[in-house]
């Protein structure tokens, strides 16, 4: 039950973009179509659940037990870096049609401060392996949800006749807003 | 001298980094509840901009051209750690405020964009002079909608109380909400600034800085490619 609470409060609750402010760059850079905005909240969910369990690792039998804590930032940003880059090369050799459809995403993901935050987060709150793993992935579909639903208002507002001082990223950054209004009904629901 | 000047004054005004450049927005939206947190996240940025331009700048013939980027993030990582500590050792109470995104400035935008786009191809002084005047502009417009959102979410500026009894504090302004909207308003008034200086010049109104991510100089290219 403590695992459905993590999840509902990962997704809606505290969602990692409207109520955490992680990952704003691709939220807002990424969506104008909703195509695009699916591939990268699949990549982003793929990611942040491998980088999180990696470093959750890291940090548990490499960091702590030689007390190099203040070495987390700089372990854990070179470990996503490298990850990256480990799962395109093996999207690439492995699955083609993968690769062909999250593959322009991946470069993106390395400077996505949600991964790095959803990271670490989970040391903040001293999660275990599990909770890690679960939080990860829902915070993951988190930010996919929020991604896709603005992605699909952007679309339909490209018809509207709106000032031209205020197309693009102006009204995308309101219409995050107006969203993150709604999220707002969640708080305090699950802490 | 000029030319120091030149790329000094452009981090100010002509690419101020979050309004015209849209760079780097996930600070700009979580620490600016108040305008002394958004004060102190730009004095970490100025800190590890300038230092971080200055680095990559010396050791831009060292680095080879295939691993730059992770030698950038490595390079930005260490200072990053730096602030930490010093954060934690004079400014305990702000580094409390700024949470998670004192670690998170590894991953800003700004930095790793200034790296690429600037300091790995230009001398020091100048690359130096790059980081500091982006990292004053960034600073600046972080005070300047922190103390938007804080006035008008609490009533205070910088902690003083400033508008009186009479004023209604406006709560949906210092939580996220406020953050997306006032950021929101504030690209458009800089946009049609923009359009109504154009058109006194006779020049046809343009939309403003599309954000996407080939404006920000890491991710327009493959890290390793």
């Amino acid at each position: 039950m403590d695992y459905f609470v993590l999840v509902i409060a990962a997704i809606f609750v505290n969602n990692i973009v409207l109520a955490q402010y992680l990952g704003n760059c691709p939220f807002i850079g990424t969506s104008k179509e909703s195509g695009v905005a699916i591939g990268m909240g699949l990549a982003v969910v793929f990611v942040a659940a491998m980088a999180a369990v990696i470093t959750w690792c890291v940090q548990k039998f490499l960091l702590a037990p030689n007390d190099l804590g203040y070495l987390q930032t700089i372990a854990f940003i070179l470990v996503i870096a490298a990850l990256v880059q480990f799962v395109e090369l093996f999207l690439k050799k492995v699955i083609p049609p993968l690769y062909k459809s999250l593959g322009i995403f991946l470069p993106l993901i390395t400077t996505n401060c949600a991964v790095l935050g959803i990271a670490i987060i989970c040391q903040r709150e001293e999660f275990t392996l599990l909770e890690t793993l679960i939080f990860s992935v829902a915070s993951g579909l988190g930010f996919m949800l929020a991604l896709v639903v603005l992605a699909s208002i952007r679309e339909r507002l490209d018809l509207a006749r709106v000032p031209i001082s205020m197309k693009g990223t102006p009204l995308g950054l309101i219409m995050a807003g107006l969203m993150s209004l709604a999220f707002f009904a969640f708080k305090g629901m699950a802490s | 001298m000029s030319s120091l000047w030149k790329e000094f004054s452009k981090g100010l005004w002509k690419d101020l980094p979050p309004f015209k450049l849209v760079l780097g927005l996930c600070p700009v939206l979580a620490v600016t509840k108040t305008a002394y947190n958004g004060f102190g996240m730009g004095m970490a940025v100025i800190f590890v901009l300038a230092l971080s331009n200055l680095l990559v700048s010396l050791l831009r013939k060292v680095i080879p051209a295939k691993v730059r980027i992770a030698c950038f993030i490595v390079v930005a990582a260490s200072l990053v750690v730096c602030v930490e500590l010093l954060m934690q050792a004079y400014a305990y109470p702000l580094y409390q405020q700024l949470g998670i995104f004192v670690p998170l400035i590894v991953v800003n935008c700004i930095i790793l964009g200034r790296a690429e786009a600037f300091a790995s191809k230009n001398p020091v002084l100048l690359s130096v002079a790059d980081g500091l005047g982006m990292g004053i502009g960034f600073t600046i417009s972080l005070t300047f909608l922190g103390s938007i959102r804080e006035l008008l979410g609490t009533g205070q500026w910088f902690g003083m109380q400033v508008l009186s009894d009479w004023f209604e504090p406006v709560r949906f302004m210092v939580e996220a909400p406020g953050a997306f909207v006032c950021l929101g308003v504030l690209l458009a008034a800089m946009n049609a600034f923009t359009n109504w200086q154009r058109r006194t010049k006779g020049l046809e109104a343009v939309q403003g800085p599309v954000h996407d991510c080939k404006t920000c100089g890491m991710c327009a290219t493959k890290p390793g490619a």
